[in-house]
Formats: structure tokens, C-alpha cells, sequence
């Protein structure tokens, strides 16, 4: 049996790897139809996408959490059919995280894959090969800094995060006790060496995740054309 | 002979710097020619070639090759790109970044020819470059990458935009000459957009003369500019950059638009009006310009 300690880092470990793995999914085709389409309504779905960066998290965790209920039609239709329910479980943090953390993912790919050269992807058209070759074989590549970037600060950002876990998840431990509500738990109860623990862990795991990131984009500043 | 005829009757109103202009071009090209569309800038030669390829759509028209269509406003047919048998060499090379010199000329390739890629490699002179990445190579290879990956797909249509304007005098010449063997080896029909006369006078079988949109003039090269603006004489503009007054004339120092140094004699009532720093105008009337080999 892990320590609590062990346990909770454990849980914010998985929170931030499925949440970044799902927003890789995700974001990577969402990414593509930002850069390129000529949706008339983009602005509508980039300002959606946008929202978490700027509206507090009590206010998304507070929609969620509605959501939820089995009041609202996402959460009944959850509850009567499929016998889920998403209020403080770890299904539910991690599907709040992934609504919160988006932008984190979407942002950086959608601006690494605008500025590929058209003729990049042109030339890939001219040359026989379809959008999703095109896709794999020249942007990908491409937009590698992007890439990692987008995974890094998704996965950096999901650890950190805080109130909207509180809303949605509460605070159980092994359920929905990440290391950022542990710390604020551990100072309520006064175990200052406790709230310490977590919260140096969770300056250097960020410190390192910066760190690479800036490295990265100093060996590749942005995209050069050739 | 319908089947050798790439059949070209377009039109498409384009926006530019200078307002609302309509293009409008019908031609038709026999296979296997190499065609210059040449103009000023923002007279709608890109755009032609990018209609071809399927990179722009017309508003409306057809484009035929042999007996495929490839583009027909009126059955609503556009072959995408992917389905044209198009070789397109951009300006900026377009080369993948992430891919050696060997990948990105057998990129395009439907079915792995690793032969034929070494011999397009060969042809162009890369064989040694064949395992660098685009960025470590000069722009003269580069463009060799470009024209050599255009051809992996044995194309029927081969399209240039101003493949060699990036480049300096000495090595556009070298580049000609691999767009000439290029065009005689592998026989695709070949356009090319040029706004420089003498790259005309080298490569065009044909040239197509397109201003603001339409095309002005169209066959041999000789046809098409003799008793148009370009006359047979010897014209080249330049600037004085000095008057020195002799016996009894001038001797002007004009500096031509190519740097050359040009010395004219000049009488008392022919530099009444010319100071230094003018534009001006040397030309030959009655005798004829001699020529004399100084490289290749």
C-alpha cells in the first residue's frame, strides 16, 4: 500500500498523462480545421476553444458540475443509460481537465501549422499524395517544436491545475485527490512540512517541463523556410 | 491528333494590388512542347499555371489533356491535384524540410523505382548530396531537388514558376541548361513562367505573351517579340555618371542597369540637357552590333 503521498502523485501523474493523451487525439485534427478551414463560424468555435484561458475555473467547473447532475440532460442521459456518473470520480476530473485544458493543446498546433509554407502542402498535392499523407509526412514533421510544446504545457498545465478539480472532483484521496488539493488540504490542517512536500514537487516538475521547452524552441527557432 | 493536345480555356477574375482583373486564356499547346508564359508581374501567369495544376480553380472554362478532362465548369468536373499527372516546381523550391535529398525526389513516387531516382539523381548532379537535408545545400541544388522531384512522378505536364528568379545570373544559366536536358529526356510537356526576355530566347519553344490577363502573342519566340516592343537594334538604358569635356566633343561614363560601363561621345548641342545622374537611353541606329564570345 503506496503512501498517501505516493498515491496522490500517482493520481496526478495519470490525471495529466490521460488528459494530455486524449487532447492529443483531439487536438491534432480540431488543430488542422483551425489552421486551414474556411468556416465561416471560426471565430465562434476559436473564441470556445479560447474560453478556459480566460473565464475563472470555479465558473467551467461550475458548468460542469452541472452537467453533471442528473438534472441536466448530459448527466441523465450518463445515469440511465450507461450508469455513469461523473461527479467527483476520476472519470469526471479527467473529462473536466480535457474541456480545461484545450486551449494548451490547440493553440500551439494550430499556429505551428500556419505557419508551414502553403507550398509545402501544395507540393505534396501536386506530387500525389492526400490531405492525411500530406498531414503525417510534411506538417507533423514540420511543426515538431509545436508539438512538443503543446504536450508539454497540456501535461504541465493539468498537473497544476486546481480549481476546477476542486469543483468537479472534491478532494478524495486515490479518486480525485491530485498534489494541488492536497497542499491546499495539508495547510487547512496546519501540516505546513506535508503541504511543503507536494508543493516543491510540484515547482520542479514544472520548472523541468519549462525548461525543456525553452531548450527545444532554442535549438529550432520556429520554422525556417527552405 | 486530339490526343496530343493539352486544350486550355480559362477565365477567372483575380483581385490584386491594382484592382478587379479579368483572366482570360484560351490556348492550346501540342505535347511534348516547352512553353514560357512570359509578363510583367501580376499579369496572371502564376495563376495560369496554378489552374492547371489545380491549385487555383477557374471560375469557369475547361482544361483538356489529351482526351481527360481535367477541368469542365460546365459538367462540373475539377480533378483534384492528387489525380492531375502535374510535376509543379514552386519558387520558393518547396522542399520537405524534415526529408534528405533522396527522400523528397522519391517522395511522389507511386511505386518504389529506386533506379530511376538515382538516375534523376545523377542527371541533376546530387548523387553526392543524395543523404542531406534541403538546408545544407546552395539555392542552385535546391532547385535541382525541386526539378528532379517533379520529374520522379514521370509527369505529362510539367509546371515552373519562375523557377530561377531567386537565383544569380551564373547559376540560372547552369539551370536552364538542366531544364533543357530535363525537357529533352524525359519529354513532358513543360511550361515555365518568366519575366526575363533573354530566359525566354533561351528555353521557349513557344512563348505565350500575357498582359493584364490576356494573352497578347503566342508562337516562336523570334514571332512574337519581333515588331512588338522589343525592336532589333541595340538599346541599353543606363545612367551618366560623368561628362568630360574633350578637344571638341564630350565623353560620357553611363553605367548600365547590368553595371556595365559604357563610354559615348557627345556633341556640344547633344549634352545641352544632360547632367550627371540622368537616365538616358544608348542606342545604335545604322550600324550593326557586333557579337563576340566571352563565356557559357
Amino acid at each position: 500500500m503506496p503512501t498517501p503521498f505516493i498515491q496522490t502523485l500517482i493520481l496526478t501523474a495519470k490525471l495529466a498523462v490521460y488528459t494530455t493523451s486524449i487532447l492529443l487525439i483531439i487536438g491534432l485534427p480540431l488543430s488542422y480545421f483551425m489552421a486551414y478551414s474556411r468556416f465561416r463560424f471560426k471565430p465562434v468555435l476559436e473564441a470556445l476553444v479560447s474560453m478556459p484561458l480566460v473565464l475563472p475555473p470555479s465558473v467551467i467547473g461550475y458548468y460542469i458540475l452541472v452537467a453533471y447532475s442528473p438534472n441536466f440532460w448530459f448527466g441523465r442521459l450518463l445515469s440511465q443509460w450507461f450508469d455513469v456518473h461523473l461527479a467527483f470520480t476520476f472519470e469526471g476530473i479527467l473529462l473536466a481537465s480535457v474541456v480545461f485544458s484545450l486551449p494548451f493543446m490547440v493553440q500551439p498546433l494550430t499556429n505551428g501549422l500556419r505557419a508551414v509554407p502553403v507550398s509545402l502542402r501544395e507540393a505534396s498535392y501536386t506530387l500525389g499524395k492526400s490531405k492525411t499523407t500530406t498531414f503525417f509526412r510534411v506538417l507533423l514533421p514540420g511543426i515538431k517544436p509545436s508539438l512538443i510544446t503543446a504536450i508539454a504545457l497540456t501535461f504541465a498545465h493539468c498537473i497544476g491545475e486546481f480549481g476546477i478539480i476542486l469543483m468537479v472532483g472534491g478532494n478524495m484521496p486515490g479518486e480525485t485527490r491530485v498534489a494541488s488539493i492536497a497542499i491546499y488540504d495539508e495547510v487547512q490542517a496546519l501540516n505546513f512540512d506535508m503541504a511543503n512536500q507536494y508543493a516543491f514537487t510540484l515547482f520542479i516538475i514544472s520548472f523541468v517541463i519549462l525548461t525543456l521547452i525553452y531548450t527545444i524552441h532554442r535549438r529550432s527557432d520556429s520554422w525556417k523556410m527552405i | 491528333m486530339e490526343n496530343d493536345i493539352i486544350y486550355i480555356d480559362v477565365q477567372k477574375e483575380l483581385v490584386s494590388a491594382y484592382g478587379r482583373m479579368q483572366l482570360k486564356i484560351q490556348t492550346s499547346i501540342p505535347v511534348g512542347e516547352l512553353v514560357v508564359l512570359f509578363g510583367e508581374s501580376g499579369a496572371g501567369k502564376t495563376t495560369i499555371l496554378r489552374m492547371i495544376a489545380g491549385l487555383t480553380s477557374p471560375d469557369k472554362g475547361i482544361i483538356k489533356v489529351g482526351n481527360s478532362v481535367w477541368y469542365s465548369s460546365n459538367d462540373r468536373i475539377n480533378m483534384p491535384p492528387q489525380q492531375r499527372n502535374i510535376g509543379f516546381v514552386f519558387q520558393d523550391y518547396a522542399l520537405f524540410p524534415n526529408m534528405a535529398v533522396f527522400k523528397n525526389v522519391a517522395y511522389g513516387q507511386k511505386y518504389k523505382d529506386k533506379t530511376f531516382i538515382d538516375e534523376l539523381l545523377h542527371n541533376f548532379g546530387l548523387t553526392e548530396f543524395a543523404n542531406r537535408k534541403p538546408e545544407k545545400l546552395s539555392g542552385g541544388q535546391k532547385q535541382r531537388v525541386a526539378l528532379a522531384r517533379a520529374l520522379a512522378r514521370k509527369p505529362q505536364f510539367l509546371l515552373l514558376d519562375e523557377p530561377l528568379s531567386a537565383l544569380d545570373a551564373g547559376i540560372r544559366t547552369a539551370l536552364q541548361n538542366e531544364i533543357l536536358k530535363a525537357h529533352s529526356i524525359y519529354k513532358a510537356t513543360t511550361m515555365l513562367v518568366s519575366h526575363d526576355l533573354a530566359e525566354v530566347f533561351r528555353l521557349a519553344q513557344k512563348v505565350m505573351l500575357i498582359d493584364n490577363g490576356k494573352a497578347k502573342g503566342f508562337g516562336r519566340p523570334d514571332d512574337v517579340f519581333i515588331n512588338n516592343q522589343i525592336s532589333g537594334k541595340v538599346q541599353i538604358a543606363g545612367t551618366i555618371v560623368k561628362i568630360q569635356k574633350q578637344d571638341t566633343f564630350y565623353l560620357l561614363t553611363v553605367v548600365t542597369g547590368m553595371n556595365q560601363i559604357i563610354k559615348v561621345t557627345a556633341y556640344e548641342n547633344d549634352i545641352a540637357d544632360l547632367t550627371e545622374g540622368d537616365k538616358v537611353m544608348v542606342f545604335s541606329k545604322a550600324f550593326n552590333p557586333l557579337v563576340m564570345k566571352i563565356g557559357n
